[in-house]
């Protein structure tokens, strides 16, 4: 028995962290906003790693504050530690990660999805939707509950089709032992969306009691506290510590014994798993070589003796898995509360999208994060930002936001999967920005605070803020530019100190600082008139000053970049009207209908000759 | 796109000549004017075969021919096409040509079927470029050096340059995405070995591209020297020479008169000037002026004295005017009483090659080409083994990643942390994609995972 339920402006399928930023942005914005969890213990739950952030994902993160979006601030209330990665390796690679408290940062999310005005949150599971024109029209709960909707958001993460394997053991789950979703592919999949299966794993938790962390090397977080957003000031309080240990030859004798037993290997497993987060007993085939594996162990909260240990995803049975872990120094009696499993999902082929993250033939249907065949909670969030503020641009017959490669690590991501689709999950790095010394996660605020504004997510009062800072900045870059200090005895015994040759005639602030033995805060030293400028800008003006050539040289190739990007297709382009495409890249092009000369020449398969077979064509369809 | 025909056999008398036709409407316009012996319907002809038969027009005969069918998609330009060997001379080949002009085809221009192979995705940039210059080639050297590139040689070339950088950036790209585990920082010394060696490859290709430009448009060589001091009849003399290959290509200016003449496989580019000496009358002057010109500009000089006359103040000019080129100095007129020799301190001051010649008796030139020859390395070009670059589009991208290389050291130098540094070789990598038309991040991430062993 089905009933009419009521109407939406924008329905979001899912509650994890892509569901509640896409739930969060169109409520934010206006929109008649209902967000469906199959089980409200899940939302934005972490069913892997209990961090936030690392190496291109901490800029990830700050993006989605600069726009607007939760992730920042949640992980800001809930973190138990923190550190910032890769400080010895340049500014654009600086990058944040937090060790998280689990249930406190899903607590935290929930209430901010409750309190939400516009916002309804349900537990329920979505098992049909329907289309009318090939537009969205309503979808239907479980029970059999009916809402019309403008918009759909799907964000349905590693549940569809969930289906999870211990060795030989395996059932249908959720990720953690949520239901899946079981009914929600069919219905895709008549309404023509073509479905693919993916995998991911993650490894066993252990009781902390049962651990002898004498054994181990501590690792800590930061002397000070780093907030993610922008916004938030935080003090120091106590960080807990992370453990690291290390696989031993009686690991890799146990699993290569037991691979047999491995469903990944046995050939049961269809789906395709990431490079990036292989099984321990994938590492330990691929890299025989290698005699032993980093293994960390994390706390998982506050409240809990759970202790999550990174590097050591399985599929093998359970037997063989208490088996090997024991094997580690420190693991020798290790109990485990929860088992290493490998869990396979249906998700769509995200080359099927527009750039807006709306389904190519499908009219309002968005799509986001892991069901988008992407792997990771940064990523997801991001997209689900996107999904959500898209959603309701649609709605409201706006322009949607699409942010390109040079703009943010979003845009980077969305390109990529978009444009060349994806054959496993996708996770983000830093090498595949290219314009990376311009997305650096220090200036996230001075690249979209703007567009998070004007898309109406950033606040009147905050945008106000931010153009202060940046106009803090300004001036005291200015400032650097035109103050001259002399070659005096001060000075030079300030130079002598910081290690570096001493001057002979004036030198500007700004050229001081550009040498490596020189920093912002030693300057001081000689420039004792400063004015008093907030950590933030100090920062900023540190970095774009010191690297100022090398910025400027990546915003020469940028502007190239956008030449080829600012050359659009039109949307009625018919390919099999150009002569001389080769059929591969002519197959590819009819199936990504790129929007720019630039995005078409990022699909595999298109060469530079078919570009400029492409490029004569337009030019000559102008005339 | 139309359809075109041109004549593809060079011009001049030879057993046979080749007339090719591309597009749609080839074997349309070849069913009006070739009959095969066996009568055989056009439509029923497959690709890949050849058909002998005849070349009518009007009901006549014109000549006997064998056609070879290539069939779209399968062939050089992806079009339907049709090659005629005719057995005629000249006459008959422009003939045939006029014929299938009359009968709908357009006359192609140079390198168009080299074009549209381009355009319809059959070859690529780097292998159309080849083509071209395997076409334009003057000399047996350059052919072969052609052929190479097309084979994909620099390709090969370039990616393993790739591979060595890669090598190295990938291991600063997986401390850097991730930076928890133990995979090792990359040493400084590790990044400048790498850039040390590449930067060497590099500079090597971007040399050969002068021998490489020698080997595809000959060595511009000027002959200056006073009036009457032999440099006509220098010319006349390598012109002249049974085993010279001389051939008429109008010189660019009228000023001067250009003549290429290839010997020991190699091409001079002769340039004749005006002799050079001062003068009161206008035009001579500019005449003068446009051979000191071409002087400069040229990749050799030959200075040619009078040995039977003292050196005098238009000697010395000339000589200064060589001072820094590649250039030999010869003593024309050995057949006479000389005056001047090699030992004469002035030209031994010089540290120029200087060769005995007598123009007139056509003696000392076999010294002159072994000279030639010795001082363009030419012999020690290994065609089998080393990659020539011929087109200037390589070479500027090649000089662009040597500039990068430069920057890259530098920001080691300026002790840049290492996301920098890899910015600059990465940069090397892009620049080296233009040539090979390559994706480059899609490469680092692959090697990433293929070689490091991470994840949770």
């Amino acid at each position: 028995m089905s009933y009419y339920a009521g109407e939406y402006d924008v329905a979001v399928i899912g509650a994890g962290h892509a569901g509640c930023e896409a739930a969060l942005a169109a409520a934010r914005l206006g929109m008649k906003t209902v967000v469906f969890s199959i089980s409200l213990e899940a939302v934005a739950n972490m069913p892997c790693n209990p961090h936030i952030g690392g190496s291109s994902k901490g800029h990830l993160v700050r993006e989605i504050d600069a726009l607007g979006g939760e992730m920042a601030k949640n992980i800001d209330k809930t973190m138990i530690q923190i550190k910032m990665l890769n400080t010895s390796k340049g500014p654009a690679v600086y990058s944040l990660r937090a060790q998280a408290d689990r249930k406190k940062y899903q607590m935290e999310m929930k209430h901010t999805l409750e309190k939400q005005e516009n916002l309804d949150l349900k537990q329920a599971e979505i098992v049909d939707i329907k289309l009318e024109n090939n537009k969205i029209k309503s979808i239907e709960t479980d029970v059999g509950a009916i809402y019309n909707v403008k918009t759909l958001i799907v964000a349905s993460g590693t549940y569809l089709k969930g289906k999870i394997f211990i060795g030989e053991y395996s059932k249908e789950s959720g990720p953690d032992g949520v239901f899946p979703a079981n009914k929600l592919s069919e219905s895709l999949k008549r309404n023509g969306i073509k479905l693919v299966r993916f995998k991911t794993g993650t490894p066993a938790r252990i009781n902390r009691k049962s651990i002898d962390f004498s054994k181990m090397e501590i690792q800590k977080g930061e002397n000070n506290i780093i907030p993610f957003s922008f916004e938030d000031k935080m003090k120091n309080f106590d960080q807990v510590d992370c453990y690291l240990t290390y696989t031993t030859a009686e690991t890799h004798k146990i699993i290569k014994e037991n691979l047999h037993r491995s469903p990944l290997y046995a050939g049961v497993i269809e789906g395709t798993g990431p490079r990036y987060c292989p099984s321990i007993e994938d590492k330990v085939v691929r890299f025989a070589d290698k005699e032993r594996h980093q293994v960390f162990v994390e706390p998982i909260g506050l409240d809990t003796d759970e202790m999550y240990i990174q590097g050591m995803s399985s599929s093998l049975p359970e037997d063989v898995q208490i088996a090997m872990y024991r094997t580690l120094p420190g693991l020798e009696h290790c109990e485990f509360t929860r088992p290493a499993y490998a869990i396979e999902y249906d998700c769509i082929d995200p080359a099927d999208l527009k750039l807006s993250l709306e389904y190519k033939t499908i009219d309002g249907l968005f799509f986001a994060g892991q069901t988008n065949g992407t792997s990771g909670y940064e990523e997801a969030a991001c997209q689900g930002l996107i999904a959500g503020i898209n959603a309701t641009q649609k709605i409201k017959g706006k322009e949607p936001l699409i942010l390109d490669r040079t703009e943010a690590y979003i845009g980077v991501l969305i390109d990529d999967i978009v444009t060349k689709g994806t054959n496993e999950p996708y996770r983000m790095m830093t090498s595949r920005a290219e314009y990376r010394l311009l997305l650096r996660q220090d200036n996230a605020d001075l690249r979209l605070t703007e567009k998070g504004h004007e898309i109406g997510l950033i606040s009147d009062e905050r945008y106000e803020k931010f153009l202060q800072k940046k106009k803090k900045i300004e001036e005291e870059k200015a400032r650097l530019e035109k103050t001259i200090v002399k070659p005096t005895e001060e000075v030079n015994k300030f130079l002598r100190e910081v290690g570096t040759s001493e001057l002979t005639t004036g030198s500007k602030l700004a050229e001081l600082l550009k040498r490596t033995e020189i920093t912002y805060a030693s300057l001081e030293a000689i420039d004792k008139d400063r004015p008093k400028l907030p950590e933030q800008v100090r920062e900023e003006v540190e970095i774009q000053v010191k690297y100022d050539g090398y910025i400027k040289l990546q915003e020469a190739q940028v502007e190239k970049f956008k030449k080829m990007e600012k050359k659009l297709i039109p949307e009625d382009i018919d390919y099999d009207d150009v002569k001389g495409i080769c059929l591969e890249a002519r197959q590819k092009l009819k199936k990504h209908m790129p929007h720019s000369i630039g995005q078409a020449s990022r699909i595999s398969g298109v060469s530079p000759a078919d570009i400029s077979v492409l490029l004569v064509y337009l030019q000559a369809r102008k005339k | 796109m139309s359809t075109i025909v041109g004549i593809s056999t060079a011009p001049g008398i030879g057993g046979i000549g080749i007339i090719r036709m591309s597009g749609e409407n080839t074997f349309n316009i070849l069913d009006k004017i070739f009959v095969p012996k066996n009568k055989q319907p056009i439509e029923d002809i497959k690709g890949y075969t050849i058909k002998y038969g005849h070349i009518i027009q009007n009901d006549e005969i014109i000549d006997e021919v064998l056609v070879s069918y290539f069939k779209a998609p399968k062939s050089y330009t992806t079009e339907n096409m049709c090659e005629i060997n005719s057995h005629g001379g000249n006459l008959i080949i422009k003939k045939i040509l006029e014929i299938c002009l009359k009968n709908g085809a357009e006359m192609a221009e140079p390198g168009e079927f080299t074009k549209r192979a381009f355009l319809n995705g059959r070859i690529d940039l780097a292998q159309a470029e080849s083509v071209i210059d395997v076409i334009n080639a003057k000399s047996e050297r350059e052919v072969k050096s052609g052929i190479k590139q097309l084979e994909g040689f620099l390709s090969k070339e370039i990616k393993e340059i790739k591979q060595d950088i890669l090598d190295v950036l990938v291991n600063i790209e997986v401390t850097i995405d991730y930076p928890e585990y133990d995979t090792p920082e990359v040493q400084e010394k590790e990044i400048k070995n790498m850039l040390e060696k590449i930067g060497k490859k590099l500079t090597k290709l971007e040399k050969s591209f002068d021998n490489g430009k020698i080997i595809k448009d000959g060595i511009k060589t000027a002959i200056i020297g006073k009036p009457n001091a032999g440099k006509s009849s220098l010319l006349n003399a390598i012109l002249k020479e049974d085993r010279a290959i001389v051939t008429d290509i109008a010189g660019t200016t009228r000023d001067t008169i250009e003549e290429f003449v290839t010997i020991n496989g190699i091409t001079l580019k002769l340039i004749d000037t005006a002799g050079i000496r001062e003068s009161k009358d206008c035009v001579e002057k500019i005449g003068i002026q446009k051979s000191i010109e071409e002087a400069k500009d040229a990749d050799l000089i030959i200075a040619i004295f009078d040995s039977s006359k003292e050196l005098d103040k238009e000697d010395l000019e000339i000589l200064k005017l060589i001072k820094n080129k590649k250039s030999i100095i010869l003593l024309n007129k050995s057949d006479l009483k000389n005056v001047l020799d090699e030992n004469n301190e002035i030209f031994k001051n010089t540290s120029k090659n200087i060769l005995k010649i007598s123009a007139l008796n056509k003696t000392g030139l076999e010294e002159l080409y072994n000279k030639i020859t010795e001082m363009f390395n030419l012999n020690e070009i290994n065609l089998d083994n080393d990659v020539l670059i011929t087109n200037i589009r390589h070479k500027n991208i090649i000089a662009k990643a040597i500039e990068n290389v430069k920057l890259a050291n530098k920001a080691i130098l300026d002790s840049m942390p290492i996301d920098i540094i890899a910015i600059y070789i990465k940069q090397i990598l892009d620049d080296l994609g233009e040539i090979t038309g390559e994706v480059v991040t899609e490469d680092i991430i692959n090697e990433i995972f293929s070689k490091f062993c991470l994840g949770k």
